[in-house]
């Protein structure tokens, strides 16, 4: 029997074949999605904020984060037998979900946690194959770490896999 | 900013906090039912203090698609405002308005789209004028923004801006009905710095 793991907003979690993983409702945060392509093992960060060292705050949830979330969740699919140079990643989510003028540095928070994100994962030298980022609508994400199928739902903007 | 510890808002605070919840929502309220002419009734508001992963739940569900019309808020107090309605409520309230216009199915035309935006525009304008009556501070709304998604995606952009602060995010969220059922919801979101200047406002110290 395969599991579907949830990953909640602000979490990431591990993932190995034949369980799948999703997060439900990407807005502005940034759903990333990596695997070792040998063996398997895979797993899903659902990142809210570009940058852990912009907030002085310093108890917080590190899987928050854009920059400490990916290396977090690399860290533990390695401790699970994934190596890194044989990882890749795709990413999603970003968007604008209003348009609004008032607050615009907030307002493009999702522009700026998808750049935080690719940033990250060229820091660990992890390629990015495939992207669905931006725009004005959210996504729900279900990650197949076995095909590396990463499937993107919307709410009237139909189904694709990236 | 933010020596203000979520964790520790009491009891007391809580009970203020649904206090404005429920005098905003009630004028709000009032708004819609004189423009639907409709009885409109309301549930006792909640303040809650939940992890991110709980927000989509907290307004139907995180795939539920609702109708969100977003405003941000700037003046004494700052953050935004949200009002939620499922879309099948959004129908409804739309055919109130427009009585034989709205088309079938879970599609929105443009001039449902606006119609909705103006209805947003209304009641949270009475909403956050009720506010700045009783604290006797400035409150600016934006100009309302409009969109239909999934609860979670749409709830995303408040808990954003609680990220910065914490793991918690803090809602006043009241849900309102009338005879024929709408379930919606208003959502304020103030930063963390506007609840000191609000419980102050009203005399009351941290």
């Amino acid at each position: 029997m395969s599991e579907v793991i949830k990953v909640g907003m602000a979490d990431l979690k591990t993932c190995l074949p034949p369980n799948t993983v999703t997060t439900l409702g990407l807005g502005s945060c940034v759903g990333v999605a990596i695997r070792d392509t040998s063996n398997k093992v895979g797993g899903l960060a659902h990142v809210m904020l570009p940058d852990s060292t912009a907030i002085k705050n310093s108890q917080t949830n590190i899987a928050k984060f854009a920059d400490t979330g990916v290396v977090e969740l690399v860290r533990q699919m390695e401790a699970l037998g994934a190596v890194r140079r044989r990882m890749v990643a795709k990413i999603a989510g970003g968007a604008m979900m209003f348009a609004t003028s008032s607050k615009s540095a907030a307002m493009q928070v999702g522009e700026r946690n998808a750049e935080a994100v690719k940033k990250a994962l060229k820091e660990l030298g992890i390629p990015i194959l495939a992207e669905d980022t931006g725009l004005n609508y959210g996504r729900t994400v279900i990650f197949n770490p076995e095909t590396g199928d990463f499937v993107i739902k919307t709410a009237g903007k139909g189904e694709k896999v990236i | 900013m933010g020596e203000l510890n979520l964790e520790q808002v009491s009891e007391q605070y809580y009970d203020v906090l649904k206090e404005l919840g429920n005098i905003g929502a009630g004028n709000a309220m009032t708004a819609l039912s004189q423009m639907l002419n409709c009885k409109i009734d309301m549930r006792v508001p909640k303040v809650e203090l939940l992890e991110f992963n709980q927000v989509g739940e907290a307004v139907g569900g995180d795939e539920q698609i609702m109708v969100g019309v977003f405003l941000g808020v700037e003046g004494d107090i700052t953050g935004s405002m949200l009002f939620l309605v499922e879309v099948e409520s959004a129908k409804h309230l739309i055919d109130k308005i427009m009585p034989g216009m709205t088309q079938a199915g879970t599609e929105f035309s443009e001039m449902e789209l606006s119609a909705m935006q103006e209805i947003g525009n209304i009641i949270t304008g009475a909403y956050l004028n009720s506010l700045a009556t009783i604290t006797n501070l400035t409150i600016f709304p934006s100009p309302p923004a409009l969109t239909v998604d999934m609860a979670a995606a749409i709830m995303s952009v408040p808990a954003i801006e609680f990220g910065i602060y914490g793991d918690n995010i803090l809602l006043i969220q009241s849900q309102f009905f009338d005879e024929v059922e709408i379930d919606g919801y208003f959502v304020l979101v103030p930063d963390i710095e506007s609840y000191e200047r609000i419980l102050s406002s009203l005399g009351i110290s941290l």
